[in-house]
């Protein structure tokens, strides 16, 4: 197999602060991916720097074949993305995100009314295509971008974080759909997930990370037996070790929380 | 194009869709009509100039297209905070149509807000003493939108929140406003605020929009033009390369 992401002594520093520390790692065309690893770890960076909204510090990337620093439009136009945190415009439809998606990467009109459609039916948000994103709840939400994330039919799907606030049952049919895409249109999938069954059950390969460095590599199966373990969770805190890390919020935060007093916007 | 129209398109629904907010904005401006237009009126008429409200209501719609536009232009900023900013930036689409899109919706809704400003201006005594040139004064107001949005949007590219807002407020939009001649005729003014005057460039904005609506314009409405066009292509320039140097 070829292939798709090849990522080499990949490094990038905030002011002196290393969040991601000369990491090397591959994924092959069609493979389900999983990049786990505790808060902090360098997970969202490194998709960042794979999906061109960040310039890597050094270090060298192919995405379907083409440097995101150098060839960017050849590589957004490869891949699909549902970020860690929210990206939809709540003050437009669902259906109006979706047209948008579909107009920025140029899906021929006659067939951007069906594609949308069967998408949101997918998510199980066609009655709801005429309300107002704000109105949706952060599961609903989570599933617009799941669907807009595929649109255009992309060969990698990148999902940071992409179940939570996801209940099961939904977690399940999406995995059930996004594992069909897979085996019918080869579409690799490049997940990071803090649920460790998720991984094990859907992940061919895994990449672990922690305070920017890989420290392990392999199959759910290869990584139980290298640690000895019962389960992937059990593997993983073996990895990287019971320390409970800091996710640093707060900025987004007390942002909305100030939007909400200036009120004006609506 | 159809990138640039859609990103264009979703301002102007977005505008349309707050009703608060086009209300909101329309409370300042009535308010400086009549508060200055009436408060000023007969001092302004028995130093020889003429009709105050006649002299103001450019200048008012003016300055709602300035706040309406830095503000359409900062919304990039809430965008970069709420997230809407990254779907744009992963997309396959130049960074300049991306920015035009938006400026030019931007600029759209400010020009929208001018015009509500200037039949408003109706209400309180403004009279349009021909119609002929009201094609132009809406160029004049387009470009002014224009100007601004373009600088909103560059200021925005270099800020990651809200947090200088306020400064921005105070120490350029608001020095941009009041010296810009939209209140108080600008000859015979102390040379320093003369010459601030004649940096600030909606100062040619409103001389060229009180040209085109009847009144004097002072260096001319051509030359205002001029002046007006040059600033914005070179704002847009700026513009479009802070908003792609932007990093998530
Ligand atoms: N723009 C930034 N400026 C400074 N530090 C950052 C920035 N983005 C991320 N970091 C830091 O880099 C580290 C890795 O962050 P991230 O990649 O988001 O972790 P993960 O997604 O694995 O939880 C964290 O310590 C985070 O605080
Ligand atoms: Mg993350």
């Amino acid at each position: 197999m070829a292939k798709i992401i090849k990522v080499k002594s990949l490094t990038k520093k905030f002011n002196g602060f290393t969040a991601v520390n000369d990491i090397s790692f591959g994924v092959e065309k069609g493979e389900i991916f999983a990049f786990l690893g505790p808060n902090g770890a360098g997970k969202s960076t490194t998709i960042k720097m794979l999906t061109t909204l960040l310039a890597p510090t050094s270090g060298k990337i192919l995405v379907n074949g083409a440097d995101p620093s150098q060839d960017q439009d050849a590589v957004r136009r490869g891949f699909g993305i549902v970020f860690q945190d929210p990206s939809l415009d709540d003050d437009l439809t669902a259906m109006e995100n979706m047209e948008l998606h579909a107009v920025l990467y140029s899906i021929p009109v006659n067939t951007r009314k069906k594609r949308i459609e069967d998408l949101l039916k997918f998510v199980d948000l066609s009655d709801r295509s005429k309300s107002l994103v704000k109105t949706f709840s952060g599961g609903m939400k989570r599933r617009l971008e799941i669907a807009r994330g595929l649109l255009h039919h992309p060969k990698i799907l990148f999902l940071d974080e992409p179940t939570i606030g996801l209940d099961p049952q939904t977690r399940n049919h999406m995995w059930t759909y996004l594992k069909d895409i897979n085996k019918k249109e080869g579409m690799t999938v490049f997940f990071t997930t803090h649920y460790m069954d998720e991984a094990e059950k859907n992940a061919d390969r895994i990449v672990i990370i922690d305070h920017g460095n890989i420290v392990a590599e392999g199959t759910p199966n290869a990584l139980k037996k290298k640690t000895k373990s019962a389960s992937l969770e059990e593997a993983f805190l073996h990895l990287t070790g019971h320390e409970i890390r800091n996710e640093e919020a707060g900025a987004l935060d007390a942002l909305r929380q100030r939007r909400h007093v200036w009120g004006g916007r609506h | 194009m159809e990138q640039i129209y859609i990103l264009w398109k979703r301002q102007v629904v977005k505008y349309f869709r707050s009703r608060s907010r086009i209300i909101g904005s329309l409370g300042q401006p009535l308010l400086y009509l009549i508060a200055f237009g009436y408060g000023f009126g007969g001092v302004f008429a028995r130093a020889g100039q003429g009709n105050y409200i006649q002299f103001l209501a450019p200048g008012i719609v003016a300055m709602s297209i300035l706040f309406t536009a830095i503000f359409a232009g900062i919304e990039i900023i809430w965008d970069r905070q709420f997230g809407f900013l990254k779907e744009t930036m992963v997309a396959p689409v130049s960074r300049f149509s991306i920015m035009l899109g938006r400026t030019l919706g931007g600029a759209t809704v400010a020009t929208f807000q001018g015009i509500v400003v200037l039949i408003l201006s109706t209400f309180v005594g403004f009279r349009f003493t021909t119609y002929y040139h009201i094609p132009l004064a809406l160029l004049f107001m387009f470009i002014i939108a224009l100007l601004f949005t373009a600088l909103g949007t560059a200021i925005a590219s270099m800020l990651e929140d809200m947090q200088g807002f306020q400064l921005i407020m105070n120490f350029l939009v608001m020095p941009i406003f009041f010296l810009s001649g939209s209140l108080y005729p600008i000859q015979g003014l102390p040379k320093a605020m003369e010459i601030a005057t004649k940096i600030d460039p909606m100062t040619y904005g409103i001389d060229g929009l009180r040209g085109v609506l009847g009144g004097a314009a002072q260096f001319g409405t051509g030359f205002d033009l001029l002046v007006l066009s040059v600033i914005t292509f070179v704002f847009l320039l700026i513009g479009s390369y802070l908003f792609s140097k932007i990093q998530i």
